[in-house]
Protein backbone atom coordinates (compact mmCIF):
# COMPACT_ATOMS: atom_id res chain seq x y z
CA UNK A 1 0.00 0.00 0.00
CA UNK A 2 2.74 2.43 0.89
CA UNK A 3 4.23 1.59 -2.50
CA UNK A 4 1.42 3.46 -4.21
CA UNK A 5 1.28 6.34 -1.76
CA UNK A 6 4.85 7.15 -2.59
CA UNK A 7 3.68 9.08 -5.62
CA UNK A 8 1.37 11.49 -3.77
CA UNK A 9 2.67 14.12 -1.34
CA UNK A 10 0.94 15.09 1.92
CA UNK A 11 -1.05 17.79 0.11
CA UNK A 12 -2.45 15.22 -2.32
CA UNK A 13 -0.27 16.47 -5.17
CA UNK A 14 1.71 14.39 -7.62
CA UNK A 15 5.29 13.84 -6.46
CA UNK A 16 6.26 10.86 -8.58
CA UNK A 17 4.20 9.15 -11.26
CA UNK A 18 4.57 5.41 -10.74
CA UNK A 19 1.27 3.68 -11.32
CA UNK A 20 -2.38 4.36 -12.01
CA UNK A 21 -3.58 2.52 -8.94
CA UNK A 22 -3.49 4.89 -6.01
CA UNK A 23 -4.63 7.84 -8.12
CA UNK A 24 -8.09 9.21 -7.63
CA UNK A 25 -10.48 10.50 -10.24
CA UNK A 26 -9.82 14.13 -9.37
CA UNK A 27 -6.07 13.86 -9.85
CA UNK A 28 -6.51 11.90 -13.09
CA UNK A 29 -8.87 14.56 -14.39
CA UNK A 30 -6.37 17.24 -13.41
CA UNK A 31 -3.67 15.46 -15.41
CA UNK A 32 -5.99 15.22 -18.43
CA UNK A 33 -6.97 18.91 -18.13
CA UNK A 34 -3.35 20.00 -17.82
CA UNK A 35 -2.46 17.92 -20.88
CA UNK A 36 -5.27 19.64 -22.74
CA UNK A 37 -3.67 23.01 -22.12
CA UNK A 38 -0.26 21.77 -23.23
CA UNK A 39 -1.74 20.57 -26.53
CA UNK A 40 -1.83 24.23 -27.58
CA UNK A 41 1.94 24.57 -27.35
CA UNK A 42 2.36 22.87 -30.73
CA UNK A 43 0.41 25.78 -32.29
CA UNK A 44 3.19 28.16 -31.32
CA UNK A 45 5.99 29.07 -33.71
CA UNK A 46 8.36 28.29 -30.86
CA UNK A 47 7.01 24.92 -29.68
CA UNK A 48 8.25 25.37 -26.15
CA UNK A 49 7.19 26.79 -22.83
CA UNK A 50 9.77 27.78 -20.20
CA UNK A 51 8.22 25.85 -17.28
CA UNK A 52 11.12 23.48 -16.59
CA UNK A 53 13.93 25.73 -17.78
CA UNK A 54 17.12 24.89 -15.91
CA UNK A 55 15.89 21.44 -14.84
CA UNK A 56 17.72 18.30 -15.90
CA UNK A 57 15.69 15.23 -16.77
CA UNK A 58 17.30 11.82 -17.19
CA UNK A 59 15.76 9.19 -19.42
CA UNK A 60 16.96 6.10 -17.61
CA UNK A 61 16.12 3.25 -19.93
CA UNK A 62 17.08 -0.26 -18.90
CA UNK A 63 14.92 -1.66 -21.70
CA UNK A 64 14.81 -0.65 -25.36
CA UNK A 65 12.06 1.68 -26.47
CA UNK A 66 12.01 4.22 -29.25
CA UNK A 67 8.55 5.73 -29.15
CA UNK A 68 8.24 6.12 -25.40
CA UNK A 69 11.74 7.51 -24.98
CA UNK A 70 11.33 9.88 -27.91
CA UNK A 71 8.01 11.27 -26.70
CA UNK A 72 9.37 11.70 -23.16
CA UNK A 73 12.40 13.46 -24.59
CA UNK A 74 10.26 15.72 -26.75
CA UNK A 75 7.91 16.45 -23.85
CA UNK A 76 10.86 17.43 -21.66
CA UNK A 77 12.30 19.63 -24.40
CA UNK A 78 8.96 21.35 -24.99
CA UNK A 79 9.04 22.22 -21.30
CA UNK A 80 12.56 23.66 -21.84
CA UNK A 81 14.27 21.07 -19.64
CA UNK A 82 17.68 19.63 -20.46
CA UNK A 83 17.51 15.93 -21.27
CA UNK A 84 20.06 13.20 -20.76
CA UNK A 85 19.43 9.81 -22.39
CA UNK A 86 21.01 6.87 -20.64
CA UNK A 87 20.43 3.39 -22.00
CA UNK A 88 21.53 0.68 -19.66
CA UNK A 89 21.14 -2.73 -21.18
CA UNK A 90 21.60 -5.11 -18.35
CA UNK A 91 20.33 -8.29 -16.77
CA UNK A 92 16.74 -8.72 -15.74
CA UNK A 93 17.03 -8.25 -12.01
CA UNK A 94 17.28 -5.03 -10.10
CA UNK A 95 20.85 -5.31 -8.93
CA UNK A 96 20.47 -3.68 -5.54
CA UNK A 97 23.73 -1.93 -5.04
CA UNK A 98 24.71 -1.54 -8.66
CA UNK A 99 21.51 0.31 -9.44
CA UNK A 100 21.85 2.42 -6.31
CA UNK A 101 25.39 3.33 -7.29
CA UNK A 102 24.11 4.44 -10.68
CA UNK A 103 21.52 6.59 -8.94
CA UNK A 104 24.01 8.14 -6.55
CA UNK A 105 26.25 9.07 -9.47
CA UNK A 106 23.42 10.71 -11.37
CA UNK A 107 22.26 12.52 -8.24
CA UNK A 108 25.79 13.87 -7.86
CA UNK A 109 25.29 15.48 -11.28
CA UNK A 110 22.38 17.47 -9.82
CA UNK A 111 19.60 16.03 -11.93
CA UNK A 112 15.94 16.72 -11.09
CA UNK A 113 13.94 13.86 -12.57
CA UNK A 114 14.31 10.25 -13.64
CA UNK A 115 12.16 8.73 -16.36
CA UNK A 116 12.54 5.01 -15.76
CA UNK A 117 11.87 2.09 -18.06
CA UNK A 118 12.84 -1.32 -16.77
CA UNK A 119 12.05 -4.94 -17.58
CA UNK A 120 11.35 -5.71 -13.91
CA UNK A 121 8.10 -4.91 -12.16
CA UNK A 122 8.58 -2.46 -9.34
CA UNK A 123 11.82 -0.91 -10.63
CA UNK A 124 10.44 2.65 -10.75
CA UNK A 125 9.04 2.28 -7.22
CA UNK A 126 12.41 1.04 -6.03
CA UNK A 127 14.18 4.02 -7.55
CA UNK A 128 11.60 6.47 -6.19
CA UNK A 129 11.97 4.98 -2.73
CA UNK A 130 15.75 5.24 -2.82
CA UNK A 131 16.49 8.45 -4.60
CA UNK A 132 17.23 11.90 -3.16
CA UNK A 133 14.14 13.76 -1.87
CA UNK A 134 14.18 16.51 -4.49
CA UNK A 135 14.11 14.09 -7.41
CA UNK A 136 10.86 13.00 -9.08
CA UNK A 137 10.52 9.62 -10.75
CA UNK A 138 8.22 8.87 -13.67
CA UNK A 139 7.52 5.25 -14.57
CA UNK A 140 7.89 4.73 -18.30
CA UNK A 141 7.03 1.03 -18.06
CA UNK A 142 8.14 -1.59 -15.53
CA UNK A 143 8.01 -5.27 -16.44
CA UNK A 144 4.45 -6.48 -16.76
CA UNK A 145 3.36 -4.24 -13.88
CA UNK A 146 2.42 -0.84 -15.22
CA UNK A 147 2.87 1.81 -17.87
CA UNK A 148 0.91 4.71 -16.42
CA UNK A 149 1.69 7.46 -18.94
CA UNK A 150 0.54 5.17 -21.77
CA UNK A 151 -2.74 4.57 -19.93
CA UNK A 152 -3.15 8.31 -19.33
CA UNK A 153 -2.60 9.16 -22.99
CA UNK A 154 -5.14 6.49 -23.91
CA UNK A 155 -7.67 8.04 -21.50
CA UNK A 156 -6.86 11.45 -22.96
CA UNK A 157 -7.44 10.10 -26.49
CA UNK A 158 -10.74 8.48 -25.50
CA UNK A 159 -11.90 11.71 -23.79
CA UNK A 160 -10.99 13.76 -26.87
CA UNK A 161 -12.84 11.44 -29.26
CA UNK A 162 -15.80 10.37 -27.13
CA UNK A 163 -16.23 13.21 -24.67
CA UNK A 164 -15.82 13.30 -20.89
CA UNK A 165 -18.60 10.86 -19.93
CA UNK A 166 -16.78 7.56 -19.50
CA UNK A 167 -19.89 6.13 -17.86
CA UNK A 168 -21.56 5.93 -21.26
CA UNK A 169 -18.75 3.90 -22.83
CA UNK A 170 -18.03 0.24 -23.44
CA UNK A 171 -14.32 -0.36 -23.88
CA UNK A 172 -12.69 -3.63 -24.97
CA UNK A 173 -8.99 -4.35 -24.54
CA UNK A 174 -7.96 -7.08 -26.96
CA UNK A 175 -4.85 -9.21 -27.11
CA UNK A 176 -1.96 -10.19 -24.91
CA UNK A 177 -3.37 -9.22 -21.52
CA UNK A 178 -1.00 -11.60 -19.71
CA UNK A 179 2.23 -9.79 -20.58
CA UNK A 180 0.80 -6.32 -20.92
CA UNK A 181 1.59 -3.63 -18.38
CA UNK A 182 -0.39 -1.30 -20.64
CA UNK A 183 -3.55 -3.38 -20.16
CA UNK A 184 -3.21 -3.38 -16.37
CA UNK A 185 -2.80 0.38 -16.25
CA UNK A 186 -5.64 0.89 -18.72
CA UNK A 187 -8.06 -1.24 -16.72
CA UNK A 188 -7.22 0.68 -13.53
CA UNK A 189 -7.60 4.02 -15.29
CA UNK A 190 -10.89 3.10 -16.98
CA UNK A 191 -12.33 1.92 -13.67
CA UNK A 192 -11.21 5.02 -11.77
CA UNK A 193 -12.94 7.12 -14.44
CA UNK A 194 -16.12 5.01 -13.92
CA UNK A 195 -16.22 3.58 -17.42
CA UNK A 196 -19.57 1.95 -18.17
CA UNK A 197 -18.11 -1.42 -19.14
CA UNK A 198 -14.53 -2.64 -19.37
CA UNK A 199 -13.82 -5.89 -21.20
CA UNK A 200 -10.70 -7.89 -21.85
CA UNK A 201 -10.67 -10.15 -24.89
CA UNK A 202 -7.93 -12.77 -25.29
CA UNK A 203 -7.23 -16.47 -25.74
CA UNK A 204 -7.04 -18.23 -22.38
CA UNK A 205 -3.28 -18.66 -22.73
CA UNK A 206 -2.78 -14.88 -22.88
CA UNK A 207 -4.90 -14.10 -19.84
CA UNK A 208 -3.56 -14.09 -16.29
CA UNK A 209 -5.05 -16.54 -13.80
CA UNK A 210 -8.12 -14.97 -12.17
CA UNK A 211 -8.41 -12.45 -14.98
CA UNK A 212 -11.81 -11.38 -13.62
CA UNK A 213 -10.08 -9.87 -10.60
CA UNK A 214 -8.46 -7.28 -12.88
CA UNK A 215 -11.73 -5.38 -12.87
CA UNK A 216 -12.94 -6.28 -16.33
CA UNK A 217 -15.31 -8.74 -17.96
CA UNK A 218 -13.46 -11.57 -19.64
CA UNK A 219 -14.15 -12.79 -23.18
CA UNK A 220 -12.34 -15.50 -25.09
CA UNK A 221 -14.09 -14.76 -28.35
CA UNK A 222 -13.41 -11.62 -30.36
CA UNK A 223 -16.85 -11.22 -31.94
CA UNK A 224 -18.65 -11.47 -28.61
CA UNK A 225 -16.01 -9.36 -26.90
CA UNK A 226 -16.28 -6.39 -29.23
CA UNK A 227 -20.04 -6.55 -29.69
CA UNK A 228 -21.45 -2.99 -29.39
CA UNK A 229 -18.26 -1.55 -27.89
CA UNK A 230 -17.40 2.13 -28.42
CA UNK A 231 -13.64 1.77 -28.09
CA UNK A 232 -11.33 -1.13 -28.98
CA UNK A 233 -7.81 -1.02 -27.63
CA UNK A 234 -5.62 -3.56 -29.40
CA UNK A 235 -2.46 -4.74 -27.67
CA UNK A 236 0.79 -5.76 -29.25
CA UNK A 237 1.76 -9.45 -29.12
CA UNK A 238 4.83 -9.24 -26.93
CA UNK A 239 6.93 -11.90 -28.54
CA UNK A 240 10.00 -10.80 -26.58
CA UNK A 241 8.24 -11.62 -23.31
CA UNK A 242 6.99 -15.03 -24.41
CA UNK A 243 9.12 -17.94 -23.39
CA UNK A 244 6.97 -20.96 -24.06
CA UNK A 245 4.01 -22.04 -26.12
CA UNK A 246 1.43 -19.33 -25.60
CA UNK A 247 0.20 -19.44 -29.17
CA UNK A 248 -0.04 -22.16 -31.83
CA UNK A 249 0.98 -19.62 -34.50
CA UNK A 250 0.69 -15.96 -35.33
CA UNK A 251 -1.41 -16.89 -38.32
CA UNK A 252 -3.94 -18.67 -36.16
CA UNK A 253 -3.93 -15.77 -33.72
CA UNK A 254 -4.73 -13.39 -36.55
CA UNK A 255 -7.58 -15.63 -37.72
CA UNK A 256 -9.16 -15.64 -34.27
CA UNK A 257 -8.13 -12.34 -32.65
CA UNK A 258 -6.78 -10.15 -35.43
CA UNK A 259 -8.97 -7.10 -36.03
CA UNK A 260 -10.31 -6.78 -39.57
CA UNK A 261 -12.95 -4.56 -41.18
CA UNK A 262 -15.32 -7.58 -41.35
CA UNK A 263 -15.04 -8.25 -37.63
CA UNK A 264 -15.48 -4.56 -36.81
CA UNK A 265 -19.14 -4.65 -37.92
CA UNK A 266 -19.96 -6.25 -34.57
CA UNK A 267 -18.80 -3.17 -32.68
CA UNK A 268 -20.69 0.10 -32.35
CA UNK A 269 -20.92 1.90 -35.75
CA UNK A 270 -18.77 4.79 -34.52
CA UNK A 271 -16.22 2.58 -32.77
CA UNK A 272 -12.74 4.01 -32.23
CA UNK A 273 -9.73 1.72 -32.65
CA UNK A 274 -6.57 2.28 -30.64
CA UNK A 275 -3.17 0.60 -30.33
CA UNK A 276 -0.21 1.63 -28.16
CA UNK A 277 2.23 0.68 -30.91
CA UNK A 278 4.34 -0.62 -32.41
CA UNK A 279 1.79 -2.54 -34.49
CA UNK A 280 2.44 -6.00 -35.83
CA UNK A 281 0.48 -5.56 -39.03
CA UNK A 282 -1.33 -8.72 -40.04
CA UNK A 283 -0.98 -10.14 -36.53
CA UNK A 284 -3.04 -7.93 -34.19
CA UNK A 285 -4.81 -6.05 -36.89
CA UNK A 286 -5.20 -5.64 -40.60
CA UNK A 287 -3.60 -2.62 -42.26
CA UNK A 288 -7.05 -1.52 -43.47
CA UNK A 289 -8.08 -1.09 -39.85
CA UNK A 290 -4.81 0.42 -38.64
CA UNK A 291 -4.84 3.05 -41.40
CA UNK A 292 -8.62 3.37 -41.61
CA UNK A 293 -10.97 6.13 -40.52
CA UNK A 294 -11.71 4.58 -37.10
CA UNK A 295 -8.07 4.39 -36.11
CA UNK A 296 -6.63 7.08 -33.82
CA UNK A 297 -3.27 5.34 -33.47
CA UNK A 298 -1.21 8.30 -34.64
CA UNK A 299 -3.25 10.75 -32.57
CA UNK A 300 -2.29 8.62 -29.56
CA UNK A 301 1.37 9.31 -30.32
CA UNK A 302 0.74 13.07 -30.54
CA UNK A 303 -1.31 13.05 -27.34
CA UNK A 304 1.48 11.17 -25.58
CA UNK A 305 3.64 14.29 -25.69
CA UNK A 306 1.03 16.57 -24.08
CA UNK A 307 0.18 13.98 -21.41
CA UNK A 308 3.87 13.48 -20.55
CA UNK A 309 4.35 17.24 -20.37
CA UNK A 310 1.46 17.37 -17.90
CA UNK A 311 2.78 14.60 -15.67
CA UNK A 312 6.33 15.95 -15.68
CA UNK A 313 5.37 19.53 -14.88
CA UNK A 314 2.91 18.49 -12.18
CA UNK A 315 5.49 16.29 -10.47
CA UNK A 316 8.07 19.07 -10.66
CA UNK A 317 5.87 21.80 -9.23
CA UNK A 318 5.48 22.64 -5.54
CA UNK A 319 8.92 21.47 -4.60
CA UNK A 320 10.19 24.53 -2.81
CA UNK A 321 7.36 25.35 -0.46
CA UNK A 322 4.23 23.73 0.88
CA UNK A 323 1.88 26.68 0.45
CA UNK A 324 -0.01 27.74 -2.66
CA UNK B 1 -16.64 49.92 -1.73
CA UNK B 2 -16.89 50.89 -5.34
CA UNK B 3 -15.22 54.28 -5.52
CA UNK B 4 -13.86 53.53 -8.98
CA UNK B 5 -17.03 54.81 -10.62
CA UNK B 6 -18.81 52.77 -13.23
CA UNK B 7 -16.43 50.23 -14.78
CA UNK B 8 -18.19 50.49 -18.12
CA UNK B 9 -17.39 54.22 -18.08
CA UNK B 10 -13.72 53.46 -17.45
CA UNK B 11 -13.73 50.98 -20.34
CA UNK B 12 -15.41 53.51 -22.63
CA UNK B 13 -12.77 56.02 -21.65
CA UNK B 14 -10.02 53.48 -22.45
CA UNK B 15 -11.61 52.81 -25.84
CA UNK B 16 -11.48 56.54 -26.59
CA UNK B 17 -7.82 56.75 -25.57
CA UNK B 18 -7.00 53.63 -27.60
CA UNK B 19 -8.60 54.85 -30.80
CA UNK B 20 -6.75 58.19 -30.45
CA UNK B 21 -3.51 56.32 -29.89
CA UNK B 22 -4.11 54.05 -32.90
CA UNK B 23 -4.85 57.10 -35.09
CA UNK B 24 -1.86 59.03 -33.73
CA UNK B 25 0.65 56.22 -34.24
CA UNK B 26 -0.88 54.86 -37.44
CA UNK B 27 -1.04 51.33 -36.01
CA UNK B 28 -4.14 50.33 -37.92
CA UNK B 29 -5.74 46.85 -38.10
CA UNK B 30 -4.44 45.86 -34.68
CA UNK B 31 -4.85 42.42 -33.11
CA UNK B 32 -6.33 42.60 -29.61
CA UNK B 33 -5.25 40.02 -27.04
CA UNK B 34 -6.64 39.73 -23.49
CA UNK B 35 -4.74 38.12 -20.64
CA UNK B 36 -6.73 35.48 -18.72
CA UNK B 37 -9.01 35.96 -16.92
CA UNK B 38 -9.84 39.59 -16.11
CA UNK B 39 -7.97 40.96 -19.11
CA UNK B 40 -10.15 38.90 -21.44
CA UNK B 41 -13.32 40.32 -19.85
CA UNK B 42 -12.09 43.89 -20.38
CA UNK B 43 -10.83 43.05 -23.87
CA UNK B 44 -14.25 41.70 -24.90
CA UNK B 45 -15.76 45.14 -24.28
CA UNK B 46 -12.89 47.08 -25.88
CA UNK B 47 -12.87 44.77 -28.90
CA UNK B 48 -16.54 45.52 -29.49
CA UNK B 49 -16.27 49.26 -28.82
CA UNK B 50 -13.34 49.64 -31.22
CA UNK B 51 -14.95 47.35 -33.83
CA UNK B 52 -11.69 45.47 -34.43
CA UNK B 53 -11.78 43.18 -37.49
CA UNK B 54 -9.62 40.31 -36.24
CA UNK B 55 -11.32 38.09 -33.63
CA UNK B 56 -10.19 38.61 -30.04
CA UNK B 57 -7.20 36.58 -28.88
CA UNK B 58 -6.58 35.29 -25.38
CA UNK B 59 -3.41 34.46 -23.52
CA UNK B 60 -2.98 32.22 -20.47
CA UNK B 61 0.46 32.99 -19.15
CA UNK B 62 0.59 30.20 -16.53
CA UNK B 63 3.36 28.33 -18.36
CA UNK B 64 5.46 31.50 -18.53
CA UNK B 65 5.26 32.57 -14.90
CA UNK B 66 8.51 33.02 -13.00
CA UNK B 67 7.14 31.55 -9.77
CA UNK B 68 6.14 28.13 -11.11
CA UNK B 69 8.46 26.11 -8.89
CA UNK B 70 7.38 28.14 -5.87
CA UNK B 71 3.61 28.14 -6.17
CA UNK B 72 3.11 25.29 -8.62
CA UNK B 73 0.76 24.77 -11.42
CA UNK B 74 -2.53 26.52 -11.88
CA UNK B 75 -4.89 23.57 -12.26
CA UNK B 76 -7.11 25.31 -14.79
CA UNK B 77 -4.90 26.53 -17.57
CA UNK B 78 -6.88 27.50 -20.63
CA UNK B 79 -5.01 27.10 -23.89
CA UNK B 80 -3.91 30.42 -25.34
CA UNK B 81 -5.70 31.30 -28.54
CA UNK B 82 -4.50 33.80 -31.10
CA UNK B 83 -6.86 34.44 -34.02
CA UNK B 84 -4.15 34.80 -36.68
CA UNK B 85 -0.41 34.95 -37.19
CA UNK B 86 0.98 37.83 -35.17
CA UNK B 87 4.04 38.31 -37.40
CA UNK B 88 4.33 41.99 -38.35
CA UNK B 89 1.02 42.86 -36.68
CA UNK B 90 0.31 45.58 -34.16
CA UNK B 91 -0.82 43.96 -30.92
CA UNK B 92 -2.94 45.56 -28.22
CA UNK B 93 -2.43 43.62 -25.01
CA UNK B 94 -5.15 44.02 -22.37
CA UNK B 95 -4.89 43.26 -18.65
CA UNK B 96 -7.15 44.10 -15.74
CA UNK B 97 -4.60 45.18 -13.13
CA UNK B 98 -1.01 46.26 -13.79
CA UNK B 99 0.84 45.67 -10.53
CA UNK B 100 4.34 44.14 -10.35
CA UNK B 101 4.69 43.89 -14.13
CA UNK B 102 5.56 40.19 -13.95
CA UNK B 103 2.37 39.07 -15.69
CA UNK B 104 3.14 41.40 -18.59
CA UNK B 105 6.73 40.14 -18.74
CA UNK B 106 5.37 36.60 -19.03
CA UNK B 107 2.78 37.66 -21.64
CA UNK B 108 5.44 39.36 -23.79
CA UNK B 109 7.59 36.23 -23.68
CA UNK B 110 4.64 34.07 -24.66
CA UNK B 111 3.63 36.37 -27.53
CA UNK B 112 7.12 36.17 -28.97
CA UNK B 113 6.88 32.38 -29.00
CA UNK B 114 4.00 32.81 -31.46
CA UNK B 115 5.83 35.18 -33.80
CA UNK B 116 7.41 38.61 -34.20
CA UNK B 117 4.82 41.35 -33.87
CA UNK B 118 5.41 44.80 -35.41
CA UNK B 119 4.57 46.42 -32.08
CA UNK B 120 2.85 45.75 -28.77
CA UNK B 121 0.80 48.30 -26.87
CA UNK B 122 -0.42 47.69 -23.32
CA UNK B 123 -3.75 48.82 -21.93
CA UNK B 124 -4.73 48.16 -18.31
CA UNK B 125 -8.02 48.87 -16.56
CA UNK B 126 -6.22 49.65 -13.31
CA UNK B 127 -2.64 50.76 -12.88
CA UNK B 128 -1.57 50.41 -9.27
CA UNK B 129 1.64 51.12 -7.41
CA UNK B 130 4.15 48.34 -6.77
CA UNK B 131 6.04 47.84 -10.02
CA UNK B 132 8.97 45.41 -9.80
CA UNK B 133 9.93 45.54 -13.47
CA UNK B 134 10.42 48.42 -15.91
CA UNK B 135 7.04 47.95 -17.58
CA UNK B 136 4.48 50.72 -18.22
CA UNK B 137 1.06 50.76 -19.83
CA UNK B 138 0.31 52.93 -22.87
CA UNK B 139 -3.33 53.25 -21.90
CA UNK B 140 -4.62 53.29 -18.31
CA UNK B 141 -8.23 53.28 -17.14
CA UNK B 142 -7.61 54.41 -13.56
CA UNK B 143 -4.47 54.88 -11.52
CA UNK B 144 -4.60 54.03 -7.82
CA UNK B 145 -2.09 54.02 -4.98
CA UNK B 146 -2.22 50.90 -2.80
CA UNK B 147 0.03 49.80 0.02
CA UNK B 148 1.95 46.52 -0.44
CA UNK B 149 -0.54 44.62 1.74
CA UNK B 150 -3.52 45.68 -0.34
CA UNK B 151 -4.85 43.87 -3.39
CA UNK B 152 -7.31 44.94 -6.01
CA UNK B 153 -9.28 42.23 -7.74
CA UNK B 154 -11.66 42.28 -10.67
CA UNK B 155 -14.59 39.88 -10.57
CA UNK B 156 -16.93 39.21 -13.46
CA UNK B 157 -17.67 38.88 -16.27
CA UNK B 158 -21.18 40.07 -15.52
CA UNK B 159 -21.25 42.37 -13.66
CA UNK B 160 -17.65 43.55 -13.62
CA UNK B 161 -16.71 44.57 -10.08
CA UNK B 162 -13.53 45.88 -8.51
CA UNK B 163 -12.71 45.18 -4.91
CA UNK B 164 -9.79 46.17 -2.68
CA UNK B 165 -8.74 43.63 -0.08
CA UNK B 166 -6.11 43.65 2.61
CA UNK B 167 -4.02 40.54 3.09
CA UNK B 168 -2.64 39.78 6.51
Amino acid sequence: MSRHNLQIDKNGRLRHFLSISGLNRQLMTEILDTAESFAGVTAQTVKKVPLLRGKTIVNLFFEASTRTRTTFELAAKRLSADVLNINITQSSTVKGETLLDTLRNLEAMHVDMFIVRHADSGAAHFIAANTAPHISVINAGDGSHSHPTQAMLDMYTIRRVKGPDFGALRVAIVGDILHSRVARSQIHALNILNTGEVRVVAPKTLLPAHAESLGAQVYNDLQAGIKDVDVIIMLRLQRERMQGAFLPSEHEYYELFGLTEEKLVHASPDVTVMHPGPINRGVEMDSDVADGPRSVILEQVTHGIAVRMAVMSMAMSRKEGPSG
Amino acid sequence: MNDFGNIQDIIADMAGQLSEEIARTGKHQPVMVGIHTGGVWIAEHLHRLLAIDEPLGSLDISFYRDDFTRIGMNPVVRPSQLPCSIDDRHIILIDDVLHTGRTIRAALNELFDYGRPASIMLAALIERSGRELPIQANIVGRHIELSPGEHIKLSGPDPLRLEVKKTA
